[in-house]
């Protein structure tokens, strides 16, 4: 599998180092962790990033996960980047807003490393 | 796992707490990779020098808290982060998260909560020179468990 740069946006630094240790743990190669706490610092990553990956919490101060993913979908430097969200909130609807936003997977916290290989890989076009 | 517990029967929220004690063990198993266990009724209660808290807003209004002494707090950043978790900031970072864990994964058990109920963002206080006082009247569940054999209590404070 080719080396990938992924952006970890959550407003805890603990869970990013979590998020990144469980990719690491799939077997996901990382060339380069970009960090951003909460949905505008990604914005602001993402002009200057060159990313292969998203992983985004929804609960965040400043601007949510949810909005992100909108925000997001209508940026060109944005698209065809695969977005799963990381999160605490379990909810049917929140699923629907997070996919029809235009994320492409779905993570309750907690969750073990191979639930990260589960929704991580198919997203990336890599067998598990 | 989901229970078929219901917000409409808020007159049995008596019964939810085996409910938030599952919904810590999953919390533990998973994200610090240790089992914690319901302490027995004997058990002292933590000396609470760490509280994390997340409010609870909607069909459910309250806070749910998780208490516990500074060395079981560092403890748990440690096991969370590997041998990095040196400050203060990361450890009440840590809590905060596991906290917030809880209440998503509480949450998420209470059948058709999930859309109705949001939470807050955690915040976490560490000393344990105050006194919480709530302004309206509700219940109060509350459960300890052990981590590493120390004392950990797990607190949700509803408005009736």
């Amino acid at each position: 599998m080719d080396k990938i740069t992924a952006l970890i946006v959550d407003d805890s630094s603990v869970m990013r180092k979590i998020v990144e240790r469980s990719l690491r743990q799939a077997g996901i190669e990382l060339e380069k962790v970009v960090e951003a706490s909460n949905g505008a610092e990604a914005l602001t990553a993402l002009q200057s990033n060159v990313v292969d990956l998203i992983l985004c919490d929804i609960n965040m101060p400043v601007m949510d996960g949810l909005e992100f993913v909108r925000q997001a979908a209508k940026l060109e430097k944005a698209k065809g980047i695969p977005i799963v969200m990381i999160t605490t909130e379990g909810s049917e609807s929140h699923v629907v807003q997070a996919l029809t936003a235009g994320a492409r997977g779905y993570i309750r916290k907690p969750f073990t490393p191979d639930q990260v290989k589960e929704h991580v890989l198919p997203v990336l076009g890599k067998k598990q | 796992m989901t229970t078929d517990t219901s917000l409409v029967t808020r007159s049995h929220e008596e019964n939810w707490l085996p409910i938030i004690e599952l919904a810590v063990e999953e919390v533990f198993e998973m994200m610090v990779g240790c089992r914690v266990k319901v302490a027995a009724q004997s058990e002292n209660k933590p000396n609470e020098e760490f509280t994390a808290m997340v409010g609870l807003a909607g069909a459910l209004c309250g806070i749910l808290a998780v208490c516990c002494d500074a060395k079981t707090a560092g403890e748990i950043a440690k096991r969370m982060l590997g041998d990095t978790a040196d400050s203060q900031e990361q450890v009440a970072d840590a809590l905060g998260e596991i906290c917030n864990m809880i209440a998503g994964n509480f949450k998420n058990k209470l059948s058709g909560s999930g859309d109705r109920c949001m939470l807050s963002v955690p915040t976490v206080i560490s000393g344990g020179e105050y006194s919480f006082h709530s302004l309206a009247d509700g219940t109060c569940l509350e459960t300890v468990l052990l981590f590493e054999g120390a004392p950990i209590a797990v607190r949700l404070q509803l408005e009736s």
